[in-house]
């Protein structure tokens, strides 16, 4: 089991009156009200919690990024992989991850992750995403190439690692004359990649194909349940068998010492989902072209304000009841992990400890109840269960370098 | 209109599969339709009918023409267009373009300048506005940016009705994403068009609502001054779909610019 600690790293100190007038925060919510001395303690204090969370003991710390928004202030996850690569000593740097299609040189970006695994003495997980909605009009990316630019910039960088160079590469959204970086990742053949991912079929085919693990995140149990029905198909159509070393998941779990005051602070987890911020303008969430066409009609409806959001938008009591937020005591928090370990045999896990305004000593108690208590407890849970994590499995690093394929039909009958 | 009847069709150019609807009889006129795509009959294209051989065809990846994935630029679906005159043998006909089609017609006008009998370009896109922004579809709402084009919100209602069913939802989905492939960055502008239309010398009329919210008025005047045979005609209490919202008004000046013979 590959235990990790992840906050969103929000950035909750601005008004939230002129939060709650304004609407949908993400992307078009004026930067003036961003206040970078808020700004300069709140990146300190996260590289305060990572510190701690290195000192208890996490296997890794998760990171991720998002652009125009105040629930998440990493606007390049990369800055915080190499702080942590030259900071920390032990957890694996897992960034879930960088946004493929917004990289307008891909080349550049292999460059900078190989340079975060030399200098973290190959702690790098590179995990990649399509980045959100928004994320593609922030930066002043098409949204109607974004999956092609995903396959087609991960297929550059994967080659940029891994084939001597100089090469040229010639794309259809990706040219470079010369590909020859004086950067390559230590680990070999190349840094372990995840792929995390909310509600796209198309991204879980992908990452089967891949053999790479996929990471849900905070999906109801039976969400989870039909991603790994839908991965395990994939998987065997590619001869090998899905398992616990290809399933991450991410979920809301807040840990105190004493029961009413992390269910106070979990709260704060409704902060990003529509309570008074909300996430974004459904256009901007999905603009045309970027989800998938399946999903046209059902998204334009509710962008039109005839339907309901279909990713869903619950109350924080039906959350808590879905376990899809977690609070309490350690006692209580490892009970109600065990039973998603039990139901969804995930061999990553990662706990998202602390949002909104949960006070930076909170945040401290919860990462250090969970570092000393909670994980050592899921990792006996985990041994019973027998989810071994892609490193503990020797998982390979992607389909090409597996020795165990099958014919679809006997890995089927396996 | 009375007396109008249209032809629907489907017709391969330039590789490509286009849906055209075509009727009336005489000079012929190319009519080129906004990027909110077209319904399938419009009162101006009616009254057009009534005096010239029209065809509207939809524009590639729009309406009832499937999408070419290949496609990376409002100039394709030009050079498109001519290959679909010169397939069907039209030729010097007058072309009509609506705000987004304005653009595409500019551009068939600079690619073969000897080959059209009039320009009419109504709200065109294609220029940057030297003041104010294109209306941007990509952080505005489907009914929002729909009714942006209307400064008489009853016209609005008239045309698509005043909540218009899912299916045009999806339609304006559809073509916004033809537009976001095509036309993403500069957003809904050319930076060469205008140095292209120097050798345009058929007549050109510059047609603007007034009150156009999706494209400024600014831009009417670097068309005017960028075709050399240009007029400007700016229609009062009027937004950027001049076609839907006042269609005789602009069948007066289309008619009377391109004249009945």
């Amino acid at each position: 089991m590959h235990l990790m600690y992840f906050t969103e790293q929000p950035m909750s100190a601005y008004s939230e009156q002129a939060g709650r007038d304004f609407g949908a925060t993400a992307l078009m919510f004026p930067n003036s009200h961003f206040d970078p001395k808020e700004g300069s303690r709140l990146y300190n204090n996260y590289i305060e919690q990572y510190m701690l969370a290195e000192e208890v003991g996490v296997d890794g710390i998760m990171l991720n990024e998002h652009h125009n928004a105040p629930f998440c202030m990493q606007a390049k996850a990369n800055i915080f992989a190499a702080i942590l690569a030259g900071m920390t000593k032990k957890a694996k740097i897992v960034m879930l991850g960088n946004p493929l299609p917004l990289a307008e040189n891909p080349v550049r970006l292999a460059e900078e992750l190989a340079m975060i695994d030399m200098i973290s003495k190959g702690r790098l997980v590179s995990g990649f995403v399509r980045g959100g909605g928004q994320e593609q009009l922030a930066t002043g990316v098409n949204p109607a190439f974004n999956r092609e630019r995903f396959e087609e910039a991960h297929e550059l960088v994967v080659k940029a690692w891994t084939q001597p160079g100089p090469f040229r590469f010639e794309g259809t959204h990706y040219q470079h004359r010369v590909v020859n970086p004086w950067a390559v990742p230590l680990q070999k053949p190349y840094p372990r990649v995840w792929i995390p991912g909310v509600i796209s079929k198309e991204t879980i085919v992908w990452a089967a194909q891949q053999r790479y693990p996929y990471i849900a995140l905070n999906t109801s149990i039976e969400q989870t349940k039909k991603i790994w029905e839908l991965y395990d198909q994939v998987a065997l159509q590619h001869g090998y068998v899905g398992g616990p070393e290809n399933r991450g998941y991410l979920i809301q779990v807040h840990i105190s010492d004493n029961e009413e005051k992390a269910i106070e602070n979990a709260r704060q987890f409704r902060w990003m989902q529509g309570e008074f911020t909300g996430l974004a303008h459904p256009v901007w969430s999905t603009p045309s072209g970027y989800g998938s066409p399946t999903a046209r009609r059902a998204f334009v409806e509710f962008a039109a304000g005839r339907a309901i959001n279909p990713r869903g938008n619950t109350s924080f009591e039906q959350q808590m009841a879905d376990l899809r937020i977690i609070a309490g005591t350690p006692k209580t928090v490892v009970a109600k992990l065990r039973r998603i370990l039990e139901e969804t045999r995930p061999g990553i896990l990662a706990l998202w400890g602390n949002d909104g305004r949960v006070s930076q000593e909170d945040s401290l108690t919860c990462i250090r109840l969970m570092g000393t208590e909670v994980f050592p407890a899921i990792r006996e849970i985990a041994k019973e269960l027998d989810l071994k994590s892609p490193f503990e499995a020797n998982a390979p690093v992607h389909l090409r370098y597996s020795k165990d394929l099958k014919p679809a039909a006997k890995a089927a009958a396996e | 209109m009375a007396g109008v009847n249209w032809t629907d069709s489907t017709i391969e150019a330039a590789g490509t599969t286009l849906h055209l609807s075509r009727a009336g009889r005489g000079r012929p006129v190319l009519v080129l339709h906004h990027e909110t795509g077209t319904l399938d009959r419009l009162p101006f294209y009616d009254s057009l009918a009534a005096r010239y051989d029209v065809l509207v065809p939809h524009h590639p990846g729009y309406s009832r023409s499937p999408r070419p994935d290949w496609m990376r630029s409002v100039r394709d679906i030009a050079v498109v267009y001519r290959g679909l005159l010169s397939g069907l043998k039209v030729k010097n006909a007058a072309l009509v373009g609506l705000g987004f089609g304005g653009w595409i017609a500019a551009e068939m006008a600079s690619m073969a300048p000897g080959d059209l009998s009039h320009l009419v370009l109504v709200g065109a896109m294609g220029i940057k506005p030297p003041q104010g922004d294109i209306l941007d579809l990509a952080i505005t709402g489907y009914m929002d940016y729909a009714r942006a084009g209307f400064h008489d919100q009853k016209a609005f209602d008239r045309v698509y009705g005043a909540e218009p069913p899912t299916d045009q939802l999806e339609m304006w989905d559809i073509c916004r994403e033809m537009s976001f492939r095509i036309a993403w960055k500069p957003y809904m502008y050319s930076q060469t068009l205008p140095h292209l239309l120097g050798s345009v010398r058929a007549p050109a009329l510059v047609v603007w609502g007034g009150e156009d919210k999706v494209v400024p008025q600014s831009a009417a005047k670097v068309y005017a001054k960028a075709l050399t045979n240009a007029k400007l005609e700016i229609v009062k209490g009027c937004g950027h779909c001049v076609d839907m919202e006042q269609p005789d008004a602009l069948a007066k000046l289309v008619t009377t610019f391109i004249g009945q013979e």
